[in-house]
């Protein structure tokens, strides 16, 4: 069983390889290994997760070169469940964004590209979850960013380019910031593997512990999307292709915050950093939803709330009680899937009716009910509303929170309330602007709507098209198909939801435990 | 463990320096920040290595105080060829920045710009009164005239880079408006 833990990460490099030989031609071909590779990865990553709950951490250690010298892959409970959500919701992107391809064969976003750099993110967002050691996180961490900065400034068109820039700059500086950290960190305790580390962090001065920690910290809350160091995200996603923008932000931000997790239980345990983290939190939840509240503009709202949200779970992962971070587990679970159907259902919304401002839209639950269907399920899924997961993630942290006790837990329990109440606000908005009210004027249905166009699109020298969304009356099958297949995946954490906070509690236990981890990885 | 006072030097110089590269507006400035930056973060990680001189081989009969740690090295390695793949990508991004803009600035800030104008031409102002202190201000009124020229250029330039909905939060965001067009910024660019 062991064989299969690298499995997520070489599949698809290979099939990225074997993309960018065939080259802009054979479509179908390149469809096919797509799709094909990703659902074989999903099922790799289901077969990790039955096995890491039954028989504890899988440990591969590359070429059987023993820690600290070797690359070391660990497959726990965490990592593998990490690794199913991740599969299923790249595997239904995938989909959409071939659905989108095949209506309008975008110029901006061109299959020969697009296809290589989505198969190398997800093989960098899966190193990240199976990383065993600090380097090997921050080798995951470039593959993914520098797919994802191709994903971004796909096209190159300027606005794309202005946003991308910003993107490009932040994530260089963390990377910079990251490599500090594992100098130190390696200085320090003459090892770079998270179960040496564990082991050998304890004996480390405190203050250099200390230093070590927030460095990393600082590291992970840029990709989380943190309050401070979130100014990056709202500014960023929002320009990019649909199922780019989906996959992103249901994805990175949340690796960000599994790093955060695993240095938090396993290298840093005690929390001593909990009340900069829980004011991170709180920090978070409130500017967040109410940067959501002031936007107009579908994907920018849907970019604040999740700034928001990730304070969800920075609060469970400050608590560092086996309630808190299994509620933060099953929270990043949830809202990995939420928050990209909801993107991918703005770029239903988007393909539809050619924008995604509030103000210009109207009239679509009478005029596409089945569309509003498909926005409405995961937006009350995402405010909480209670046979749906969202609900299940915010009892399971605030009764967390609770048990806890303490004055700074039961604030932050009332900024849950707040950002919960004013999600909920937010999505009524959006309900009743787009969805619910009059349409304020018959928006063009079909042809063509050019934003920001100029007709020298070619390159060279005129002005490129800012936003070129062609709209079809009928929205392409296979995208409504694969926001279905979204939109079920999140309501089927409520008929899974015994199995899954289960889960979930053993993971938590075995990340406060730590012995299985170190274990396992130094074979003791 | 010995760690070398040159490399933390170097690391720390230029660490500063790429920082303050980075601070610029100009893409390529930025990138070139972060080569430096990088290369300083890179020597910071081969001090972790220990004392000077001694090779990172381990061969039969050497002993383990004459070697030095190969491992900060490997991930030296590992950084800059990460770092050599991010140079391409923002050397293209640069490149197909000023294509598109005829400028590799990371962003046309308006509002800057006005600042610095103003800076400018009230130096420019105190410097003219002082040299002409003797005969008053008709004696300047051509340099007045171009600075007056100058200042109207930029608040056409304003209006036009603006384009706004008259909307705070879009201003203040950048909920992308359309871009000013290109030929024309050119052409009355006051610079």
């Amino acid at each position: 069983m062991n064989a299969l833990v690298p499995l997520p990460v070489v599949l698809p490099l290979t099939a990225c390889g074997l993309s960018l030989f065939i080259g802009p031609r054979l479509r179908l071909l390149h469809r096919i290994i797509g799709i094909g590779v990703l659902a074989a990865v999903l099922a790799v990553d289901v077969v990790l997760l039955v096995e890491a709950d039954r028989t504890g951490p899988l440990v591969v250690h590359l070429g059987d070169f023993a820690p600290p010298v070797g690359v070391t892959l660990v497959a726990d409970r965490l990592a593998a469940l990490m690794l199913t959500v991740s599969g299923a919701v790249t595997l239904i992107v995938l989909v959409y964004a071939l659905g989108q391809d095949m209506a309008d064969r975008e110029e901006s976003a061109p299959i020969a590209v697009f296809h290589p750099a989505y198969l190398v993110l997800v093989s960098g967002v899966s190193l990240t979850f199976l990383a065993g050691d600090l380097v090997n996180l921050y080798v995951g961490f470039e593959i993914m960013l520098m797919a994802s900065f191709v994903l971004l400034t796909v096209g190159g068109t300027e606005p794309r380019l202005r946003a991308g820039s910003t993107y490009v700059v932040v994530s260089l500086v963390s990377s910079l910031v990251f490599l500090v950290g594992i100098a130190v960190a390696y200085a320090a305790a003459g090892t770079a593997n998270f179960a040496q580390l564990a082991v050998r962090l304890q004996d480390v001065p405190l203050g250099v512990r200390t230093l070590i920690e927030a460095l990393l910290l600082t590291v992970f809350g840029v990709k989380a999307a943190a309050f401070p160091v979130a100014a990056w995200l709202p500014d960023s996603y929002p320009t990019a292709p649909a199922p780019v923008t989906a996959v992103f932000a249901g994805l990175l931000t949340k690796v960000g915050v599994y790093s955060i997790l695993r240095a938090e239980t396993l290298l840093f345990p005690g929390n001593r950093l909990s009340v900069l983290l829980m004011a991170v939190a709180f920090a978070s939840l409130l500017i967040g939803i109410l940067g959501a509240v002031a936007q107009t503009d579908l994907k920018r709202l849907l970019s604040f709330t999740l700034v928001s949200h990730i304070g969800f779970m920075l609060y469970g992962i400050a608590l560092g009680s086996r309630g808190g971070i299994g509620g933060a587990i099953v929270y990043t679970a949830h809202h990995i899937t939420v928050q990209t159907t909801l993107f991918l259902a703005a770029g239903l919304l988007e393909k539809r009716y050619g924008t995604t401002e509030l103000t210009r839209l109207g009239g679509v639950a009478r005029a596409a009910p089945l569309l509003a269907a498909l926005w409405f399920v995961p937006a009350m899924n995402l405010a909480g509303i209670p046979p749906l997961s969202g609900f299940l993630g915010k009892l399971g942290l605030m009764r967390a929170g609770a048990a806890d006790g303490g004055s700074d837990a039961y604030v932050l329990l009332g900024a849950c309330a707040v950002a919960s109440l004013l999600t909920l606000y937010v999505v009524a908005k959006v309900w009743n602007l787009a969805f619910w009210r009059a349409a304020p004027s018959a928006p063009s249905l079909e042809g063509s709507v050019l934003e920001d166009s100029d007709d020298s699109a070619d390159g060279g020298s005129g002005t490129v098209t800012a936003v070129c969304v062609r709209t079809t009356a009928r929205v392409p099958r296979v995208m409504t198909g694969a926001t279905v297949g979204a939109v079920l995946l999140g309501l089927s954490y409520t008929v899974l939801a015994t199995p899954l906070t289960g889960l979930a509690d053993r993971s938590a236990a075995e990340l406060l435990d730590r012995t299985p981890y170190v274990e396992a990885v130094l074979g003791q | 463990m010995t760690v070398s006072l040159t490399l933390l030097v170097c690391a720390v110089v230029l660490t500063s320096v790429g920082g303050i590269l980075i601070h610029t507006r100009s893409l390529t400035r930025v990138l070139v920040g972060v080569i430096v930056c990088g290369n300083g973060v890179n020597l910071f990680v081969l001090a972790t290595t220990g004392r000077a001189g001694v090779p990172p081989l381990l061969y039969p009969g050497v002993a383990h105080a004459r070697v030095t740690d190969p491992l900060p090295q490997a991930i030296v390695l590992t950084a800059v060829v990460i770092t050599l793949a991010t140079t391409a990508f923002v050397l293209a991004m640069a490149y197909r920045s000023s294509q598109l803009t005829g400028s590799d600035f990371v962003q046309d800030d308006v509002e800057d710009r006005r600042v610095v104008l103003r800076a400018e031409i009230a130096a420019e102002r105190a410097e003219l009164r002082e040299l002409h202190r003797d005969e008053g201000p008709s004696a300047w009124r051509d340099e007045r005239r171009e600075q007056r020229h100058r200042i109207r250029a930029e608040r056409a330039f304003q209006a036009r880079a603006r384009d706004a909905p008259g909307d705070l939060w879009d201003d203040i965001l950048g909920a992308d408006p359309r871009p000013p067009a290109t030929p024309e910024r050119q052409e009355n660019d006051p610079r």
